[in-house]
This record gives C-alpha cells, sequence and structure tokens, in this order.
C-alpha cells in the first residue's frame, strides 16, 4: 500500500462522511412521507402511513405517473435507436466531424435545462404548432428524447469498442447479410449495453422536470406535479409520499442496470474506468 | 478523408443545416388573424349544446391564483358537468399571460395587469353573456370596467375583488400600526415579507402619494419620469430590507416565515390571512389596509380564443361566478364576491360586510392591479411609463 | 456469449441481400445512413431551435404585448452588456458555480480515492452503486427536500440549535450547500475513473523514491487526476450556471436561470439574448476542457 495508515483512515472517515452527507436528506424525505402534519416543521410529532393511501386514491397523481411513465417509455425508445445508430457510426468509422458528433450528442444535457427548454419550447410554437403538434405527450417525448441519447450514445459506444469489427466481419464473410449480421452478431454484443442504457434513460426521463416543463403545456408528469403542488398548503403530505416514489422509482432502474452491467456502469457520463470494469465484469 | 469526399461531407452537412433552417424560418412566419368575435371553434351556440360538448371534452385546463380553484367547489363542478378541472398556479400576472402564450390553457383568473395585455393579444376571446346567465346577478360596480371591457366589449366574467393587506406580527410590530411606514423606513431590517412581482413598484407610488404630494401621484399606474425614480429609489432603499419575497406559487411560505419571525411585517392577501388563522395555535398576526391605501385587485375570468375545452370553461365561468360556488371562493379566499346572491350564502353571515362587497367608498383607496402604459390618461400625454419600463426596473431593483 | 443460430444466407438475388451488398461496398452510404437519424434530430430539431433562440435575441418586443416583432436589432445584448443588473446576475451566477465546483472537487475526492485506491475490489463495487445510485433520485425531490430542511424551522436550524448557530433564513449560504450537494455525484464519478486509471506502478515508484504520502499525492496523483477533476467540473459549473428552480426555492437572489425564467415570456428577446451568456460561458469552458484533457475522462 503506498499510502499511510493515517492517510487510509483518513480517507475511510472521509468517504464516510461525503455518503452520509449524499444520504441523509434521502433519508429525510422518507421520514417526512410519515409526517401525520401538514406543517413542514421538524422534529415531526406523530407519524402515519395514511398519506400514502391518500396520494395512490388521488387521480391527478396517478394521471401524472401514467404520463411519466408512457413518457419515459417513448423516449427511452427513440433514444435507443437514434444513440445505437450514431454509436455504431461513430465506433466503426473514421470520418470527417467524428469528434463532433460526441459534442453534439453531449450538448442537450450539457447546456443548462432552462436553455434547452426555452429553446424547444420557442420551436413548438413557431414550427411545431402550426403544423399540428401542441403540446402533447409527444412534444414532452420529443425533449426527453433528445438528451436520452447521449446515455445510449455513450453505452453503446463503450460496448461497441470493446467487441470491435472483427467478428461483423467474420460473419460476413461466412455469408451473412447486414440484417442477419446485425440480429445475429452484433446485437446480442450490445444487448446489455443496450438494456443498461435504457434504464438509465427511463430514469433520466422520468426524473426530469426543467425541461419538461417547457415541453408539457397543461400536461403534468409526475415530476411535474410535484412542482406544481409544493406550494400548495394542502397537498404537501401528499408531495412528500410522491417524491419518496419518485426516489425508488429512478433508483430502481438504475440499480437493476448496475447488475446487468456487473460491478461497474456507464452513465451518461461514464469514466472510462468505471466502463472497462463494467465490460470485463460482464460474463 | 480526402479531396472529394471531404467535399460532399461538407456539402451534406451544410446540406442538412440549410434544411433545418428553413423548417425554424417557415415557422417564422406571420401572426395569426386577431378576431373580436365571441366565437370560440368548438364552442356550442346554446347552453344546452355547450352543456352536451362538454361532457365530450372531459377537462378543462386552467391558470389560477392559488386557492381559486379548490377541491372543495372544483369537484362538485366536475361532477356536474363532467369537466375535470386541471389548474396550475400562476406566480404572478406575468407568469399568467406567459402561460397563456404558449396556447395550453383554456382560461385564466386575470387581474388588471394581466387583462388589457391578454386583450390586445387577440389571446382572450370576448364573452356572450348569453351563455353565461349568472352574469345578470354580478354587482353592477364590477361591470363594465376598463380591466375587462374595452370599446364596450366585455371580456371575461368578474370572479370578486380584494386588497392587498399590510400584515404584521403584532407582538412585535405595535398593535394599533395603520400606516405603511414600517416597510419603507427600515425599522425591520431583513424581516420584509413583499410581493415579488413589478406591480408592487405601485405600492410604492401609493406611499409617495401620500407621503410625498409635491410628487402629485394621483394613480399609482400612471407614473412619469420624476415620479416613477422616486418610486424605484425608494424600492431600492427597500431592498437590503427583504427578508423574502413571496408570489403566486410561494405565497404559502409566508405562514412559515411569519410563524417563525423569519417576516415580521409585509404585503399579503386574505388568503394567506386566513391560513394564518387557521394554524393551530393562529398566528399573532394582524392584518389591514394602512391609512394611505393600497393596491388590490379585482380578477377577471377570461376564456383563451383558442381554447382546446370552451364548453367546459365557459361552464366553469358561470359556476364560478352563481352565488353558491363565489360564496365559497370568497370565503375561501377571503375576498368580496361578485355575485350580489352569494352574500346570503355565506357561511359566515356578515363576510360580504366584512369584506366590503357593496362598500363602493371602501374600494376608492385600493388602487387595482393595473397595466401601465405610455398615456398616461391626463393631461401630461404620453409621457408615462410602460408596462416593459416597469418590467425592467423591477429586474433592476432587485439586483 | 449466445451462439450464432445456424442460418441459411439469403437468396443471392433477393432485394434484402442486394442492399446489403450495395451497403457493403458504398460504406459512406452506410455510415451516411447510421448517421442521418440521429445528426438529423439533433441538427434540425436541437440546433434548430437553438438557433430560433438567436434569432429571438436580434429581435425586439412590442411593449405592450411583449409579442415579438421581427425587427432585427442589438438593443437586446446592448442591455445585457450596459445595465449593470446583467453584470452583477452573471457574476454572482459564476462566483456561484466557481465555489460549488471548489466544493464538490473537496468533497469529492476522499470517497473517489478511497473507492479507487484504497477500498477492496468487493467494498468498491458496494460503493460504485452506493454513490451512483442518489445521483439519479432526482433532482427536484432533492432540491425541495433542501429547502424543507434550510427552513427556519427545518433540520438545519435544528442541528445547529445546540452549538448556538442558525442558518440565516434562505440565504446564498444554503443555495451553495444545496447546489454542493446536487451535483456531487457527478464529480466524484469521474475522479474515481481518473483515479482508478493510474498504473499502481507509478505510486509505488514514487513511493520507493522516498515520497512520502502527501507528496507523492501533489507531485505524481493531482497532476495525473486533473483532467478527470476538469471533467467533473464540467457539469458542476454548467449545472449551477443555468438552474432556476433552485435559487426560486432557496435563496431571494436573482441568478442567470432566473431572470431568464422571468422574462421567457415578456421579453423574450432579452431573455435569449442573457441566454447566450451561459451558451458562450460553457462553450468556452468545454474548449478549454478539452485542451486539459477532460474529454478524455468523460
Amino acid at each position: 500500500m503506498v499510502e499511510s495508515r493515517l492517510t487510509r483512515v483518513l480517507l475511510r472517515l472521509g468517504a464516510g462522511a461525503t455518503l452520509a452527507f449524499i444520504y441523509f436528506p434521502l433519508f429525510v424525505i422518507a421520514i417526512y412521507a410519515f409526517n401525520e402534519n401538514i406543517s413542514q416543521t421538524w422534529p415531526i410529532e406523530h407519524y402515519t402511513t395514511k398519506w400514502f393511501g391518500v396520494a395512490w386514491r388521488d387521480e391527478n397523481v396517478r394521471d401524472a405517473l401514467l404520463l411519466s411513465v408512457k413518457a419515459a417509455l417513448g423516449a427511452t425508445a427513440i433514444a435507443l435507436v437514434l444513440g445505437t445508430l450514431a454509436a455504431l457510426a461513430v465506433s466503426r468509422y473514421r470520418f470527417f466531424g467524428k469528434e463532433t458528433i460526441s459534442f453534439l450528442v453531449i450538448l442537450p444535457i450539457a447546456l443548462p435545462g432552462i436553455i434547452t427548454g426555452l429553446a424547444l419550447q420557442a420551436t413548438i410554437l413557431n414550427v411545431l404548432d402550426p403544423i399540428g403538434i401542441s403540446f402533447s405527450i409527444w412534444t414532452i417525448i420529443i425533449g426527453h428524447a433528445t438528451f436520452c441519447i447521449v446515455v445510449v450514445y455513450n453505452n453503446a459506444v463503450a460496448r461497441s469498442r470493446r467487441i470491435g469489427g472483427s467478428l461483423q466481419e467474420a460473419s460476413m464473410d461466412l455469408g451473412a447479410d447486414a440484417w442477419q449480421t446485425f440480429r445475429f452478431v452484433t446485437f446480442p454484443q450490445l444487448r446489455t449495453a443496450l438494456l443498461a442504457a435504457a434504464l438509465l434513460a427511463f430514469a433520466l426521463s422520468f426524473d426530469e422536470v426543467v425541461v419538461t416543463i417547457f415541453t408539457s403545456g397543461a400536461q403534468q408528469t409526475l415530476p411535474i406535479w410535484i412542482f406544481t403542488n409544493f406550494g400548495r398548503p394542502r397537498e404537501l403530505p401528499i408531495v412528500n409520499v410522491v417524491a419518496l416514489f419518485v426516489i425508488f422509482a429512478s433508483i430502481i432502474p438504475v440499480w437493476i442496470a448496475q447488475r446487468i452491467a456487473g460491478g461497474g456502469l456507464a452513465t451518461e457520463r461514464p469514466g472510462k474506468g468505471a466502463v472497462a470494469a463494467a465490460i470485463d465484469a460482464e460474463p | 478523408m480526402k479531396g472529394r469526399k471531404a467535399r460532399v461531407a461538407r456539402w451534406a452537412v451544410f446540406g442538412l443545416l440549410v434544411a433545418a433552417l428553413s423548417v425554424v424560418a417557415a415557422g417564422c412566419g406571420g401572426g395569426d388573424e386577431e378576431g373580436a368575435s365571441t366565437q370560440i371553434e368548438g364552442l356550442g351556440s346554446t347552453i344546452e349544446e355547450i352543456q352536451a360538448n362538454a361532457r365530450d371534452e372531459g377537462q378543462t385546463n386552467l391558470v389560477i391564483w392559488g386557492g381559486y380553484a379548490d377541491k372543495s367547489w372544483a369537484d362538485q363542478f366536475t361532477q356536474e358537468t363532467g369537466c375535470k378541472v386541471n389548474t396550475k398556479d400562476g406566480a404572478g400576472s406575468d407568469d399568467m399571460v406567459d402561460l397563456m402564450a404558449t396556447g395550453a390553457w383554456d382560461g385564466v383568473s386575470a387581474s388588471g395587469d394581466a387583462t388589457l395585455r391578454l386583450i390586445a393579444k387577440g389571446d382572450v376571446a370576448p364573452i356572450n353573456f348569453d351563455l353565461t346567465p349568472n352574469y345578470a346577478d354580478v354587482f353592477p360596480g364590477l361591470k363594465d370596467q376598463p380591466y375587462n371591457t374595452v370599446d364596450g366589449v366585455g371580456y371575461g366574467v368578474p370572479h370578486g375583488r380584494g386588497p392587498n393587506f399590510m400584515v404584521f406580527r403584532n407582538d412585535i410590530v405595535p398593535a394599533g400600526t395603520d400606516s405603511w411606514a414600517p416597510i419603507w423606513d427600515g425599522s425591520y431590517p431583513n424581516k420584509l415579507s413583499i410581493y415579488d412581482s413589478q406591480n408592487f413598484i405601485a405600492d410604492a407610488a401609493v406611499y409617495l402619494k401620500a407621503t410625498q404630494p409635491d410628487l402629485n401621484i394621483t394613480n399609482p399606474y400612471e407614473l412619469d419620469d420624476t415620479q416613477f425614480q422616486a418610486a424605484v429609489d425608494l424600492l431600492k432603499q427597500q431592498r437590503p430590507n427583504i427578508g423574502k419575497y413571496w408570489d403566486g406559487v410561494t405565497y404559502a411560505d409566508q405562514v412559515t416565515t411569519f410563524k417563525s419571525g423569519e417576516t415580521v411585517v409585509g404585503t399579503t392577501w386574505p388568503y394567506q390571512v386566513n391560513l394564518m388563522a387557521a394554524e393551530k395555535p393562529p398566528l399573532k398576526v394582524t392584518a389591514i389596509k394602512p391609512k394611505e391605501g393600497t393596491t388590490g385587485w379585482s380578477d377577471t375570468w377570461m376564456i383563451y380564443s383558442k381554447a382546446a375545452h370552451p364548453n367546459c370553461m365557459y361552464l366553469w365561468m358561470n359556476y364560478i361566478i352563481s352565488p353558491e360556488a363565489n360564496a365559497k371562493v370568497a370565503e375561501y379566499f377571503g375576498e368580496a364576491p361578485s355575485n350580489e346572491k352569494a352574500c346570503a350564502l355565506t357561511a359566515d353571515a356578515n363576510h360580504c360586510a366584512t369584506y366590503h362587497a357593496d362598500d363602493e367608498a371602501w374600494w376608492e383607496d385600493i388602487y387595482y392591479w393595473s397595466t401601465p402604459q405610455a398615456d398616461c390618461g391626463d393631461d401630461r400625454g404620453e409621457v408615462c411609463k410602460t408596462y416593459e419600463d416597469w418590467r425592467a426596473a423591477w429586474t433592476e431593483v432587485k439586483g | 456469449m449466445t451462439s450464432v443460430p445456424q442460418a441459411e444466407p439469403p437468396p443471392r438475388g433477393s432485394p434484402g441481400r442486394r442492399l446489403s451488398t450495395f451497403l457493403f461496398r458504398h460504406d459512406r452510404i452506410r455510415l451516411g445512413g447510421l448517421l442521418a437519424g440521429p445528426l438529423g434530430w439533433l441538427v434540425v430539431i436541437y440546433l434548430g431551435s437553438l438557433f430560433l433562440l438567436l434569432l429571438a435575441s436580434l429581435w425586439d418586443t412590442e411593449p405592450f404585448t411583449s409579442e415579438v416583432v421581427h425587427n432585427w436589432t442589438l438593443d437586446n445584448f446592448k442591455r445585457i452588456f450596459e445595465e449593470p443588473v446583467y453584470r452583477d446576475v452573471a457574476w454572482r451566477t459564476v462566483s456561484m458555480a466557481v465555489y460549488v465546483t471548489i466544493a464538490d472537487a473537496v468533497l469529492a475526492f476522499p470517497v473517489a480515492y478511497y473507492m479507487a485506491r484504497v477500498a477492496s475490489p468487493r467494498t468498491r463495487n458496494i460503493l460504485v452503486v452506493a454513490v451512483l445510485t442518489p445521483l439519479w433520485a432526482s433532482y427536484l425531490v432533492k432540491a425541495y427536500v433542501w429547502r424543507t430542511m434550510l427552513g427556519e424551522e427545518g433540520i438545519i436550524n435544528w442541528l445547529l440549535a445546540p452549538f448556538g448557530l442558525e442558518l440565516q433564513g434562505k440565504s446564498s449560504l444554503g443555495l451553495w450547500l444545496s447546489f454542493t450537494y446536487l451535483w456531487l455525484p457527478f464529480m466524484i464519478l469521474p475522479i474515481y475513473a481518473g483515479l482508478e486509471r493510474i498504473p499502481h506502478s507509478l505510486l509505488e515508484a514514487s513511493a520507493d523514491l522516498g515520497g512520502r504520502s502527501l507528496r507523492t499525492f501533489l507531485r505524481v496523483t493531482l497532476p495525473l487526476v486533473f483532467p478527470a477533476v476538469v471533467a467533473g467540473s464540467i457539469f458542476t459549473f454548467s449545472l449551477t450556471l443555468g438552474d432556476y428552480i433552485l435559487p426560486t426555492l432557496i435563496a431571494d437572489e436573482q441568478f442567470i436561470g432566473t431572470v431568464i425564467y422571468t422574462d421567457r415570456g415578456s421579453n423574450l428577446p432579452v431573455a435569449a439574448a442573457f441566454a447566450m451568456v451561459p451558451i458562450a460561458v460553457m462553450t468556452l469552458y468545454l474548449f478549454v476542457a478539452k485542451r486539459l484533457g477532460a474529454f478524455e475522462s468523460l
């Protein structure tokens, strides 16, 4: 070990403290979900589970949940297709503007959400609305898909680079055409990476609020429901419950994606080490 | 990549960009025709037709002031008409106008600083009052007002009106306070709770009207250069003392900040006063209309000119000014109802008296939110500050 | 690895096969086909939208209705450069972004270092999962939780009370804490990856040559991991720069995002012009980051 014992102890403490810092607020919201009182002061006086039932029976909450799920599925589907296409292009070919593709793909996430949102709203109002596509689940999906592409792209590129092109060539040499090669050779190799990416994209879309505010019109996804209602005194307890639910709904797909990809995981901003670990760990 | 292939690739990228730009440019074409007709696409022409159409529509999307569509009366509306009520609280009149501009909302409860702009933009349609029979019972003092009627054409149904109270902790600020002075003279540094919108400039003007008569301010929304500058200077002086701003979305925070003493004096709506009184134990606050007068609002329900659910919206407009619903919202929010018959139905028999529903004299020093325009409306001519000036100044004041 | 199922190649002349052969021979067209979809989407929808925003920033508004009028003008840019409030807001936002980035880098390092170099592989896997999952646990919910915690009668004050301290209502300090919290996982991961990439032999060599922990850290580790820190900072910086929800919830000061949001309808051209500021800043930042090698660490 290069590091001295003291260093290691300090590091362990520091890491622990940071992790506690990360998880503390999540526990707080979990606790608040059981708060009986409408006001949000601390410490909490009475605990109850009744708000879970109230939240479930609330029609607006259920509608928002359904909309969130549908939009996330749509966005993930589009992102899967577009991201894989782009990834295959970038990892297999050398061409003019290759680096620009990476830059372009990451731009929707790198630029602040309000700018993406405002820009997309301008497009919806000035271009899409006149041709008949007004605010609807489709505008939400368009917005989400745009920044979910990068999630799929990064995962697919990493995996695609790893597996290389020789198997594809071998397949073609043996007489398979392009579609067969994709179906029987390329896709199985990409499959787990794409599945992990799809789960990440789903979580990303499910949770997104800033861009969605601009692309949703009068619709409410679950985060928008939270945003609309956190200022309404009578709704606060339900908001706490919904918030807790959203946390789990975002975490669970990611956790599953972790298991699929092995120990490490490529996020939309992967470290190469994490990615390599992911691929190495895959059976 | 060499020579020909490089050129081909470059042209391809260029071509893509041009395609993108043409799509964009195509969308930047002309605007829509503005119509001053009560006809909205899809709207029935008789009440029966509207009720039938509404069942098909199934919902209406409203931009409201917080508390205007509480479940206690909205749910009944849904039961009676089959229209679900989806709402969004506007942060302020600005926000409401912006939201209406997206075209996603059917209607709005607009205050006077939003109504004229909405009308001028063509975003709201005139109302066919035959289709809203409850309009007949609205207080005459709310009909045909400059903020909801243009050239004799009515653009909305009056919802109700109220003042912006001054609220203070009566155990910290002297209980007998009757003037706005505490929020302007720096007595409570860092403890002010102020409404975050450019129409608060009018509140500064109201105070200056009383304390600096040589400025000759008659209407706090018609401010010429000197008057405006004085108001802005006063606001800049106040800025460091602000403990927390509030707006149409964060209004409920006032209950928390006054409870904890984080803020001890400021402006408020009667709604928050009701919320504070409903706390257990009730907050030790007093709400008054100070002697200098105050700003206020008289709200009007307006329908988007291309509303997606015009029938449900018409039914809602008629419903919210019906005696029963109007009584409920007036008590819940704490305002003077617009329907005369609502006064008999309030749970508190004295509600209308307490809120001066029929007492026009009381409203004389309440300056409803209005849209500032260049035309001062008097012999000064067109030298008054415009809405845009107010917007820019407010951003500057907040710093 | 699944075995490739035995399949009969399609007959020679079938259209699918012909197309496939054509594509195989003309790989540029194949490339074009692959790229058409994603590139078309991003350029037309995304860049097109940004372009619309740029156009809006060069237009004017009708003062009463706030309708965008298609008169070309540079007044909007003139305004954001000349009026002091926009400078103040921009400066405040950029400063906050810097403080948040620094705080995140400092907080991220112990965890990342522990994960990369000290923890056993099993612990490391658990930790990676542990760090990653909150990253995805809903920005809005976290913002809302911090708002609740920072309230006058919230948890933070309750914790500080025994020490006689108090977080003054909604303040920049609370905002800084919240931002630091929100973006922390974005900083941990690249630093972890960067640290992991450093060959152990390098650090051993440094130790052999007499370098103690701190010296090795400063002279060997830090320079090697610096691009990764820059990579993480891209996100902490960018996310703080454009955020408008958190400042509204927690502080009462105007940030770039809040100004753009309030002006978005009443004066879209000015909002759009002001939006060019974070775009320009981030483009510059990305450019510098690329030079420093951060893109390799992404």
